[in-house]
């Protein structure tokens, strides 16, 4: 196994897990994963997911924050508690930010 | 004394001093907090500007009607507080500029509701748009209220007692990791709009997002801030008048002053001070101290603006 760090194992077992609970089932598909804006930070600030997988973006700041990936996608406003959800249909890597304040940054690796 | 010693080779050492003495009044309000605000200082500036002929205009900022959180549940009532304070004012001033994020969403009934407020001052109001009068669906509503007669996303001079003002555009297109944005079709049209006027003449550039660093982490500042103050380099005074940050803050550079004024809704952290710059929850009774507007005094012939920051309670 190659070497992890404490977020990629996190989320590799995470999907290990899912993947184990998934696997009865005949619908099978990628498990959707969640990122939480918390002040002024996408939590994880990196995801790496399999083709087919949803995410869904959650504001909890008391501020509106956007998803933005250039050209890829494009979230509303996001008031508080509000969500946006995108299934990455293509492997890549996107990186995206908040279009209102800018130095909020993160990315998705879809493999 | 003389209005000319300016003229010819850029900025006397006097009058760095002169912005020094004003920029210290803004930094003891600003430790102060406003405590002791006393009206006695208001007086005085305003009687001195009495004697000289002069002019002075209000700056308000960072309304967000619409917000209505735990920092502050009611944006819309402290607005109302800072306009019945701006109609108290015992000198009307002769307008006032409104530096951004008017609303919270960019609602209609937002924008709706922030007029039906402000134009109780019966004072011109100069706006500049904020990051948060911008999302709406087709980003047309501030506009609509608000562009008639502007350039590109807004930005536009006007000249009002001897003073040339820019209100700039630092909101759109921001980039991913970057601050706030002029862009170059602005920047263009800035040296443009400054080209041909006399050195003597004091400017005052007003836009949202400070157009000076102040802290990058928290994406306050322009990322071609620098550009547009190159272009104010040889006039004898320039104010840069910005919101967004929701607290007073003030340098002053050679000739430029910077100054950032207080938001009327909610107060936010001190760069650093907390773990985002979201709205900062204070107790009840605090709350008022650290809301307020900014008045902006202009002696002729001295060539110099003085700040003066008022709580909407001290």
């Amino acid at each position: 196994m190659k070497t992890l760090n404490r977020r990629d194992f996190a989320v590799d077992l995470g999907l290990a897990l899912a993947a184990a609970i998934l696997l009865p089932a005949t619908t099978a598909r990628a498990d959707d994963l969640e990122v939480h804006i918390d002040n002024f930070v996408f939590q994880p600030a990196e995801l790496k997911i399999k083709v087919g997988t949803t995410v869904t973006w959650t504001n909890r700041d008391d501020i509106p924050h956007t998803v933005v990936s250039a050209g890829k996608f494009r979230s509303k406003t996001l008031d508080t508690d509000d969500k946006f959800s995108f299934t990455f249909t293509n492997a890549g890597d996107y990186k995206y930010f908040c279009s209102l304040h800018p130095h909020m940054t993160g990315m998705i690796k879809v493999e | 004394m003389s209005g000319h010693d300016h003229e010819g080779d850029g900025v006397s050492r006097r009058k760095v001093l002169e912005c020094m003495t004003w920029a210290g009044t803004g930094v003891l309000w600003t430790v102060t907090g406003g405590v002791p605000r006393s009206l006695g200082i208001i007086d005085s500036a305003e009687a001195a500007t009495a004697a000289a002929p002069g002019m002075s205009f209000l700056q308000i900022s960072d309304s967000h009607v619409g917000f209505d959180k735990p920092a502050n549940p009611n944006a819309l009532g402290t607005l109302e507080e800072a306009v019945n304070k701006i109609n108290a004012m015992p000198a009307k001033p002769s307008f006032m500029i409104h530096t951004g994020d008017i609303t919270h969403l960019s609602k209609a009934a937002e924008f709706d509701n922030a007029e039906r407020i402000i134009s109780q001052t019966k004072l011109d109001v100069h706006y500049v748009p904020g990051e948060h009068d911008f999302i709406d669906e087709e980003v047309k509503l501030y506009r609509e209220r608000y562009g008639r007669g502007t350039k590109g996303h807004g930005w536009y001079s006007f000249d009002a007692g001897g003073v040339h003002f820019v209100g700039l555009v630092n909101v759109v297109d921001l980039k991913a990791g970057g601050l706030g944005n002029l862009g170059a079709e602005q920047l263009a049209w800035l040296e443009d709009d400054l080209r041909g006027k006399s050195k003597s003449t004091p400017i005052v550039l007003f836009a949202h997002i400070p157009l000076w660093t102040v802290y990058p982490e928290w994406g306050w500042g322009t990322e071609d801030g620098g550009r547009a103050l190159e272009y104010v380099k040889g006039f004898g005074s320039v104010t840069v008048l910005n919101g967004h940050i929701h607290q007073v803050m003030q340098k002053v550079e050679g000739n430029v002053t910077f100054h950032t004024a207080r938001s009327t809704a909610f107060p936010q952290p001190a760069p650093g001070a907390a773990p985002s710059p979201g709205p900062m929850k204070v107790e009840d009774a605090r709350l008022r101290s650290m809301l307020g507007v900014a008045s902006i005094n202009f002696k002729q012939n001295e060539q110099r603006l003085a700040i003066i920051d008022t709580p909407l309670q001290g």
